[in-house]
């Protein structure tokens, strides 16, 4: 029986690995028709993230000249980070081969690693914009991660475990009630999410203009398959999100480790729908805010920030640890 | 101040609408003294012949508008930039295409030629041949602790024109902007030396494609005003109404796309879609959707159909429905209103010294507009008014933009009303003379100064884009503000780059 279970659960995770790849691109696709629908415009097709990254992958890469190992390996480093941390998040399924050993701190671990090669090879070939992203970056992440971190604490204190898996199993065994903690959690989640996802108001993926970008300053030296791989990763991180999101605070739906296959498919698409409501909210915010001032960041995931620690706070006294 | 003119210079035959004056150097030299002492003649334009420098002056008070020219046989002039600052990269700009000197300029570095022309001096009697080296181009020292550089340009991420901007900040702050332009020098005014006046105007129509009726309208006007000749007066309000249909879909695409630069899409889309129908009304209108080429020297080349005036009453009521509540947005958008107000200021008194116009005067406090003062036919028939600012930020910019909008749509309602019948062309007849027009485009006063001889060629003929008295004052706007506002005071001021590299 621990046999099948462990074989199982394997599987999941392969098919997990292979689903967030496959469905990636298309959120991003979804997010930007979207909001082409709610500005009165047509916007591209569905499939044009995929045919983007087709196109990157086919095509040669261009390499400054003072290109160093650094800048030519962390494609591959940010791209297989962020890839495996989005492993770790129960999308369809609590049963995953990873859950026994990586939990929610070694999911910020990897997706802080994945930044923190980004940054560094954004300054490697010495360019203004490189060295402009990346201190924006950094910025903005030593304001996020903190405030993720507080996050994880709150749901951690609820639930004695830092186990995505195990935070499902709790979540949706109903012991948990309606809280304000994890409210206020969810809000500085939220928060964060759209911090590191690089989306207005903190930053613009759509911008033409240099100057005020964040994330794509950092990247703006990159071509080819490198392109590729952290425009993917980008796309993966918006799905680790939202499905993190969804895990934790929306986790009906995701099937249980002895659930049999009607249980599991529902599971998919549960997991396909939230993502679908997902794209049609961040659209709709999007559309309907300006971009911030680069000196506002520290206000708004500072209220991130503040939010997630009240939560902790509340949870604290409320229990009486 | 043209009494004083005239004691002090010879007055030239066959310069209209505005007296001419020839200068002695000793003259001009006193006439700089003069300008330190005198706020309100203010500077409109500088400009050079083989051996001529021209320059037009109006008096803000009086409304009038006068040139004085001074004869420069040894190349060289004394520089007026030290009391109009507006005139350093006029001068700079003479340099480099006459080679006449601007004596003691405090800013003697090249302007526009960056020596990647196939001959230098493209203007001067004796073109000689490039340097062949071009040394790289010296920017002005920055020192301080903690200080870098973001070179930016002059190619972009965006689809723009192409111009550098060498930013020097502290951290996020902009410590100093410095602007080198010059990228899209086309040796206009040396492409309209010696031809005719149709092709003069075809160059001219294209000197800046956003503002092409307003240009040819100047060139129009400069040619008419150098010949003497007539314009039915079912031309000039075709003209006009021309005019504001451009000033409306430029404004109307500048709304969307400042909001646009604040990542706030929505307004570019919703502002997109009225500047295309003002555009495609032009287009079933007058047969071209910027209406280039159909203002030509001796009235306008296409009638307005019988059933454009429909077409064009109909588009007036579209945008008067669609634009208030785009307004109502623009004004109750917080996040918007945050990026906006108080970014990118410029001082009322920098905007006088430098003389700019448009919206970037207006925002400002400065209130002229070449409609009203001089002014011109058929505006002194119409009821208008030349909307001012004074906080002088990017919000005030957009407000100009928005009540300028609201005023050329009763405009256009009016010229409608009041359009005589009648032809709309009348051949011109050359003659020898100089001209020159003021037209008020949507940045700003356009100067057009043109010199015909007796069988119709023109030897010499300068367009003064407003971006001139502008892009200087761009560099000021920034000064204090963070890199990541740039494109947001760049769009608010929307200078031409085309205009002005010429």
């Amino acid at each position: 029986m621990m046999v099948v279970q462990a074989l199982l659960a394997g599987v999941f995770q392969v098919v997990q690995m292979a689903l967030l790849l496959l469905l990636a691109p298309g959120l991003t696709g979804l997010v930007r028709v979207i909001k082409a629908r709610l500005l009165g415009r047509r916007g591209p097709p569905l499939v044009q993230p995929y045919l983007d990254l087709l196109r990157l992958l086919k095509k040669e890469v261009v390499l400054a000249e003072n290109a160093s190992w650094l800048f030519r390996t962390t494609p591959y480093l940010v791209f297989t980070a962020i890839w495996l941390a989005a492993a770790l998040v129960p999308t369809f399924s609590t049963a995953l081969a990873l859950t026994a050993t990586a939990d929610l701190i070694a999911l910020v671990a990897l997706l802080a690693s994945a930044r923190f090669f980004l940054a560094l090879a954004g300054m490697d070939v010495g360019t203004s914009f490189g060295g402009l992203g990346s201190s924006r970056e950094m910025m903005i992440a030593t304001l996020a991660e903190p405030a993720m971190l507080m996050v994880i604490f709150s749901v951690a204190i609820l639930v004695r475990t830092t186990s995505l898996s195990l935070i499902v199993d709790f979540m949706l065994s109903g012991g948990v009630g309606l809280r304000v903690s994890l409210a206020l959690a969810l809000i500085s989640l939220l928060m964060v999410a759209i911090a590191e996802n690089g989306r207005v108001p903190i930053d613009n993926p759509a911008t033409h203009l240099e100057l005020t970008m964040v994330h794509e300053a950092m990247v703006l030296e990159y071509s080819g398959r490198h392109l590729a791989l952290i425009e993917a990763a980008g796309m993966m991180k918006l799905v680790l999100y939202m499905a993190l999101i969804a895990c934790i605070f929306l986790p009906w739906g995701i099937a249980a480790p002895n659930d049999g296959p009607v249980e599991l498919l529902i599971g998919l698409v549960t997991f396909v729908l939230k993502l679908v409501a997902g794209a049609v909210l961040l659209a709709m915010f999007e559309t309907g805010i300006a971009k911030m001032r680069v000196f506002r960041y520290g206000e708004f995931l500072g209220g991130a920030l503040l939010l997630s620690l009240l939560g902790a706070i509340f949870l604290y006294v409320s229990t009486g640890l | 101040m043209l009494d004083y003119l005239a004691s002090v210079g010879l007055r030239a035959e066959n310069h209209r609408p505005y007296p001419r004056f020839d200068l002695s150097r000793e003259a001009w030299a006193e006439l700089v003294t003069t300008l330190a002492a005198k706020d309100d003649w203010s500077l409109l334009g500088l400009w050079a012949d083989t051996a001529i420098v021209h320059m037009a002056l109006r008096d803000e008070a009086a409304m009038t508008v006068g040139v004085v020219s001074l004869s420069c046989p040894e190349g060289r002039f004394p520089s007026v930039a030290g009391v109009r600052p507006g005139a350093i990269r006029l001068e700079r700009t003479i340099q480099d295409l006459f080679g006449i000197c601007a004596e003691s300029l405090v800013d003697p570095r090249p302007w526009l030629d960056h020596d990647s022309w196939p001959i230098r001096l493209p203007l001067s009697a004796d073109p000689p041949d490039p340097l062949g080296q071009p040394e790289p181009y010296p920017f002005l020292p920055v020192e301080g602790p903690g200080l870098h550089q973001i070179p930016v340009g002059p190619v972009h991420a965006g689809i723009i024109e192409p111009g550098h901007f060498r930013f020097t900040c502290n951290g996020e702050t902009v410590v100093r902007l410095e602007q080198r332009l010059g990228y899209v020098h086309k040796g206009t005014e040396w492409l309209m030396a010696g031809r005719s006046i149709a092709e003069a105007g075809k160059l001219a129509a294209r000197v800046s494609g956003d503002s092409t009726v307003a240009h040819s309208w100047a060139f129009a006007g400069a040619v008419e005003a150098a010949v003497g000749a007539p314009v039915p007066p079912r031309a000039v309000w075709l003209r006009a109404l021309m005019a504001e249909l451009e000033r409306l879909a430029n404004h109307l695409g500048d709304i969307g796309a400042i909001c646009n630069d604040a990542s706030f899409a929505f307004m570019l889309a919703e502002c997109g879609l009225l500047r295309e129908k003002v555009l495609r009304t032009a287009d079933a209108c007058f047969g071209h959707r910027l209406m280039m080429d159909r203002i030509v020297p001796g009235g306008v080349a296409v009638d307005l159909p019988a059933e454009g005036r429909d077409a064009i009453l109909g588009l007036v009521r579209d945008i008067a429905v669609a634009f208030p509540p785009l307004v109502r947005i623009y004004d109750e958008k917080a996040s918007l209103q945050d990026r906006t107000v108080g970014t990118g200021r410029v001082d009322g008194g920098l905007v006088n010294r430098f003389g700019a116009g448009g919206h970037v005067g207006r925002a400002s406090g400065r209130g002229l507009d070449a409609r009203l003062g001089p002014g011109y036919a058929p505006y002194d028939e119409l009821e208008f008014s030349v909307p001012v600012f004074t906080e002088g930020d990017v919000n005030a910019r957009v407000w100009v933009r928005i009540r300028e909008v609201e005023a050329s749509l009763s405009l256009v309602q009016q010229i409608l009303d009041k359009l005589p019948e009648g032809p709309v062309h009348v051949p011109v007849v050359p003659m020898a003379g100089q001209g020159m027009a003021l037209v008020e485009s949507f940045r700003g006063e356009i100067m057009t100064w043109v010199a015909v001889r007796e069988d119709g060629i023109v030897t010499r003929c300068h367009p003064r884009d407003p971006s001139w008295f502008q892009w200087p004052l761009l560099e000021a706007a920034i000064e204090g503000n963070i890199v990541a506002d740039f494109p947001l005071c760049n769009k608010s001021f929307n200078c031409s780059y085309s205009g002005h590299d010429l």
